[in-house]
C-alpha cells in the first residue's frame, strides 16, 4: 500500500491520527513559528530540564523515522479507542493523543517494538482467518468479537491459603492476550498522563498549596479522627 | 596526544573538596564560612533547583510521561542526573556479586532527589559490637555527634516529633504534617499489633526557615521533593549549602571536573588533586593545604586506591588495607496491596510533603530474634500523580476485587475498564523495610586491574555477598508487612510471593543507595583508614566526609549523619589549621 493511498484509506475510515494529519497538513503557521527548529537543544528539551547527554539522546530519537506503518498506526488507533472509548466522564484515547505517545515510546523503549509489531500482525492474521479482512477493515462487532477473546488474561493469586485462578484464554489465543495486555497498559498510561486523563481519574494535585490534613467529611466517612496529640504537634494552616 | 597537556593552577587553596553532595556541600559551607579558600570539584554540571528542577511539570510535558531512562532511572522528572549506569564509566563485579552502584553527576549529587529521611543515629548505633559482638564499635559515641545534629537540625531544617525513644533520639524539629488517609489506616493498624507508627522525620520545611547566608525557603506541599525544589523547601546540598557557600566568595566551584588522583609530596602529604575537565578533556592540577574527599563512599575509596606513590604503595591512607572494605548498604524488602475500604474515594489534593508523613522506627529487641540488627519501615500510598506505568497490570486488581459489588474478569476494555481505573485510584498502600546490614571485611570494592573508564581512570570492581543475617531480616520484614496489611484490612497484591528461593525479596546490595563503610574511621590505624575526626591515619591533611567513614550504618538513612560528621570534621580542620597542625 503506498503512503498516499493508506492515508486516504484512514481518512475515509474516519480514523485519522493526529500524528499523520500533522505530518501531512501544512499545519498552523502560528504554532510552527513558535516551535524551536528541529534538531536544536531547545526542541529536544521542550519544557523539561535536560542534561546535555539527554538532549543528544532526544535529538537522536526525534530524527528517527516514524516506526509504525500507517496501517499499523491505524490499527493501534482503533484498538486504543476500543480500550479507552469516550464515555460520560471523558474523551477517548485518540482525544488524548495516545497513538502519538505509543509511536514515541517504542522509539524510547525499543523493547516494545517487536511485541507490538508482532502482535499487530497476529491480530490481522486472526482477523483474516475469521473474516478475511484486516482488523481495521472489520466492522465494530467483528472487532469486538476478536477483542473479547484476547482481553482477559489469566491471573492467579493466593487468598486465605488457597490458589485462585481467574480469566479465560481460549486455546491459541495467548499471543493475542499478551499483545492486548501491553496495548491496554500503554493506552491507559498514555491516556491518564494527559489533562483529559487527570480530569477523568480525578487527580487534583501538582500545585502549590498547604496540607491541612484529611478533610473533615472524609475523616467522618471512615470513622477516623486526628488525636489530640496529632492536632497539637502537627502543622496546621488557617486558610487552605 | 600532541594537544594534551597538564594545566597547573597557580592558586593555592586551603582546602580542595572532591564532590558536592551532602558531605562536600557541608564542608564547603563550614570552611568557606571560616574564611578559608576552597576549591570544590564536582564531576557533573552545575545544578540549581530554582531554575533547573522539573517540579510542578505535568506528565504530558515529558514525551515518555515521566518514565525512567538510564540518565534518570527514577523517572524523567527526577532531580538526579545519572544513576546505575553512566556512559563511559563502567564498573565490574567479581563472581556472582550483584552490587548495584548509583552515581550522581551534578552539583548537589544525590541530595537533589533523596527521600529527605533525616534520622539521627542513636547511642546504640555507635556501639554495636559491644552489644552483639559483630562488626566494630565507632571511635565516637552519640554524645560526640549530638551537638552537630542539633546544629544541622537548625541550619537545614527537619520536621518530626520528640518521642523520647532510646535509640531514635529527639531533635530540634519543625512540626510534622498531619497523616494522610491511608497513613491513618496504617497508624491504626500498627497500634492494634504493637508496632509503633510515628510522624516521619524529613528535612522539609513545614515552617519557613532562612537559607544559610540569607534568602527564602518554603514548602509548597506538592509532594515532589524527588524532583528537587524550586522553593528550596527541602534540603538539597545544591540549594542549601553549595550555592550559599559559593556566594561567600570563598569557594571556586569547578564543575565537570572528574577527579583522577590525589597528589602527594615526598613526605607523603597531599599537595592537591588532579582531574580531567570533561568539557575540554584536558588534564588539570589544583593545589591545596588539605584534601577533603566527599565523592561518595565508593568514589572516595576509588580515588584513594588510585593515588599510589612510593610513600603510599597500597593507595593513599591505606596502609591498613581497610580502604574499599566493609562496604555495606541498607537492606531492603517491600510489599504492597489494596485497601478495599478505600476504593471509590472522594478526591482531594493529598500530595502533602515529598514522601511519607508517618514511619515506623525499629521497635524490637534483636536479642530475641534470629538476626542481629533492626530496620525501619517507610510507607506509601494515596492519590499519586499519574505517570508512566500508571494503571499498568490492571488485570491483577480488577480480576481480583469486586467493582461496585460486581466481580469482573481480569483486564477488559472499554467503558467498564475506565470505571475500574477510577474505582481503584487512591486505594493502594505500600511499605518498604530499610535495615542495617553487617559491615564485613570481605565485602569490598577494589581497583579492577584491567579496566579503565573513558578518562583512563582505573575503575572499581565489586565483591560482596549477603549473609544469613540480612536474609533473615528480610524474612522478618515480609512477615511484619503482611501482618500490618492484614491488620488494616488490606489485601497483598505485590511482594507477597517472595520466599527462601529469592532471599525473601531482599534487594541486591547497593540498590537502596545507602552505601557506606569503605573508608572507615577507628582508633587503630591497623584496621581503619581514618581517625575519629575522619582524618587519614597515614596522611594528616586528607579527610573523608561522605559515607566512607561509617563504621556501621544503623537502621537509619545515613545522610543526616554524613552532614553532622562533615560539619564536625570541617570544624576540626579549621581548628587544626589555626593550631598549625596541618
Amino acid at each position: 500500500m503506498d503512503r498516499r493511498k493508506s492515508i486516504k484509506t484512514l481518512l475515509i475510515g474516519g480514523v485519522a491520527t493526529s500524528m499523520l494529519v500533522d505530518a501531512c497538513a501544512p499545519g498552523d503557521k502560528k504554532t510552527e513559528d513558535q516551535k524551536p527548529s528541529a534538531g536544536t537543544d531547545a526542541a529536544a528539551a521542550g519544557s523539561m530540564n535536560r542534561m546535555q547527554e539527554e538532549l543528544d539522546y532526544m535529538k537522536k530519537l526525534q530524527a528517527e523515522p516514524v516506526f509504525f506503518t500507517p496501517h499499523e498506526m491505524a490499527t493501534i488507533t482503533v484498538l486504543a479507542d476500543i480500550i479507552i472509548p469516550k464515555d460520560d466522564v471523558s474523551g477517548s484515547a485518540t482525544d488524548a493523543k495516545v497513538p502519538d505517545f505509543i509511536e514515541f515510546i517504542v522509539k524510547d523503549m525499543p523493547e516494545h517494538q517487536t511485541p507490538l509489531r508482532g502482535g499487530l500482525r497476529w491480530l490481522d492474521m486472526e482477523s483474516f482467518k475469521r473474516f478475511d479482512k484486516a482488523f481495521v477493515d472489520l466492522n465494530h462487532d467483528q472487532q469486538i468479537q476478536i477483542v473479547e477473546d484476547i482481553a482477559y488474561p489469566e491471573i492467579e493469586y493466593t487468598e486465605n491459603g488457597k490458589t485462585v485462578k481467574r480469566g479465560k484464554v481460549k486455546p491459541g489465543m495467548q499471543p493475542g492476550v499478551t499483545f492486548f495486555s501491553l496495548m491496554r497498559d500503554l493506552t491507559a498510561t498514555g491516556f491518564y498522563t494527559t489533562e483529559i486523563g487527570f480530569k477523568d481519574v480525578g487527580y487534583v494535585g501538582n500545585m502549590p498549596n498547604q496540607w491541612n490534613g484529611v478533610p473533615a467529611d472524609v475523616l467522618k466517612q471512615y470513622n477516623l479522627a486526628y488525636t489530640e496529640k496529632e492536632l497539637k504537634e502537627c502543622v496546621s494552616f488557617d486558610k487552605v | 596526544m600532541g594537544d594534551l597537556q597538564v594545566k597547573k593552577q597557580q592558586k593555592q587553596y586551603d582546602a580542595i573538596i572532591v564532590g558536592s553532595g551532602a558531605g562536600g556541600g557541608m564542608a564547603a559551607w563550614v570552611l568557606a564560612g571560616a574564611g578559608l579558600k576552597v576549591c570544590l570539584l564536582e564531576a557533573g554540571p552545575d545544578f540549581d533547583p530554582k531554575k533547573d528542577s522539573n517540579q510542578l511539570k505535568n506528565p504530558w510535558e515529558s514525551p515518555r510521561r515521566g518514565a525512567s531512562t538510564k540518565f534518570r532511572p527514577f523517572g524523567d522528572f527526577d532531580g538526579c542526573y545519572w544513576g546505575w549506569d553512566i556512559d563511559g564509566e563502567p564498573y565490574t563485579h567479581v563472581g556472582d556479586t550483584k552490587w548495584e552502584w548509583w552515581r550522581a553527576r551534578m552539583v548537589g549529587g544525590r541530595t537533589n532527589h533523596w527521600g529527605r529521611i533525616s534520622l539521627r543515629f542513636g547511642p546504640k548505633d555507635f556501639k554495636r559490637k559491644s552489644i552483639d559482638g559483630l562488626g566494630d564499635d565507632w571511635p565516637i559515641g552519640y554524645e560526640d555527634i549530638k551537638p552537630y545534629y542539633d546544629k544541622i537540625d537548625k541550619l537545614l531544617g527537619v520536621f518530626g516529633t520528640n518521642e523520647g525513644l532510646e535509640n531514635d533520639p529527639d531533635g530540634i524539629f519543625l512540626p510534622p504534617p498531619k497523616p494522610r488517609l491511608h497513613e491513618l489506616f496504617i497508624k491504626k493498624a500498627g497500634n492494634s499489633i504493637n508496632i509503633p507508627v510515628i510522624p516521619s522525620r524529613l528535612s522539609i520545611l513545614t515552617k519557613p526557615i532562612p537559607l544559610p547566608g540569607g534568602g527564602d525557603r518554603n514548602c509548597i506541599f506538592c509532594g515532589q521533593c524527588g524532583r528537587s525544589c524550586k522553593f528550596y523547601g527541602d534540603f538539597s546540598s545544591s540549594s542549601v549549602l553549595v550555592h550559599p557557600a559559593v556566594r561567600t566568595g570563598n569557594v571556586d566551584l569547578v564543575t565537570n571536573a572528574m577527579a583522577r588522583e590525589i597528589l602527594t609530596n615526598n613526605e607523603g602529604l597531599a599537595t592537591g588533586v588532579s582531574y580531567v575537565n570533561k568539557e575540554d578533556m584536558q588534564e588539570y592540577q589544583v593545589s591545596g593545604r588539605t584534601v577533603v574527599l566527599a565523592a561518595s563512599a565508593c568514589e572516595s575509596a576509588r580515588l584513594l586506591l588510585n593515588s599510589k606513590s612510593a610513600r603510599h604503595p597500597n593507595g593513599l591512607a591505606n596502609s591498613s588495607d581497610a580502604v574499599g572494605r566493609y562496604l555495606h548498604d541498607s537492606t531492603g524488602a517491600d510489599m504492597g496491596g489494596i485497601i478495599p475500604e478505600l476504593v471509590d474515594r472522594k478526591r482531594y489534593n493529598e500530595d502533602g510533603v515529598g514522601g511519607m508523613h508517618v514511619y515506623t522506627p525499629w521497635w524490637l529487641d534483636n536479642k530475641k530474634l534470629d538476626f542481629p540488627r533492626g530496620y525501619h519501615i517507610e510507607y506509601g500510598g494515596g492519590f499519586g500523580m499519574p505517570v508512566y506505568g500508571f494503571n499498568w497490570g490492571v488485570e491483577e486488581i480488577n480480576g481480583r476485587f469486586q467493582v461496585k459489588g460486581k466481580q469482573k474478569q481480569p483486564g477488559g476494555y472499554g467503558i467498564s475498564l475506565k470505571e475500574d481505573y477510577r474505582y481503584f485510584f487512591g486505594a493502594h498502600v505500600g511499605m518498604a523495610g530499610r535495615g542495617e546490614a553487617i559491615a564485613r571485611k570481605d565485602n569490598r570494592c577494589e581497583i579492577d586491574p584491567s579496566v579503565v573508564d573513558k578518562y583512563g581512570i582505573p575503575v572499581l570492581r565489586f565483591d560482596t555477598k549477603h549473609s544469613e543475617y540480612e536474609i533473615k531480616q528480610a524474612k522478618h520484614m515480609k512477615e511484619t508487612f503482611a501482618e500490618i496489611l492484614h491488620a488494616m484490612g488490606a489485601v497483598v497484591t505485590w511482594g507477597g510471593d517472595d520466599n527462601e528461593k529469592n532471599n525473601y525479596g531482599l534487594h541486591n546490595p547497593g540498590n537502596i543507595i545507602h552505601e557506606a563503610g569503605t573508608v572507615r574511621m577507628g582508633n587503630d590505624p591497623k584496621t581503619s583508614a581514618l581517625n575519629k575526626y575522619a582524618q587519614a591515619h597515614d596522611c594528616k591533611n586528607v579527610f573523608c566526609v561522605d559515607g566512607g567513614p561509617f563504621v556501621s550504618q544503623a537502621d537509619k538513612n545515613i545522610t543526616w549523619t554524613i552532614l553532622a560528621l562533615s560539619m564536625r570534621t570541617s570544624e576540626y580542620i579549621i581548628d587544626e589549621m589555626k593550631k598549625r597542625n596541618i
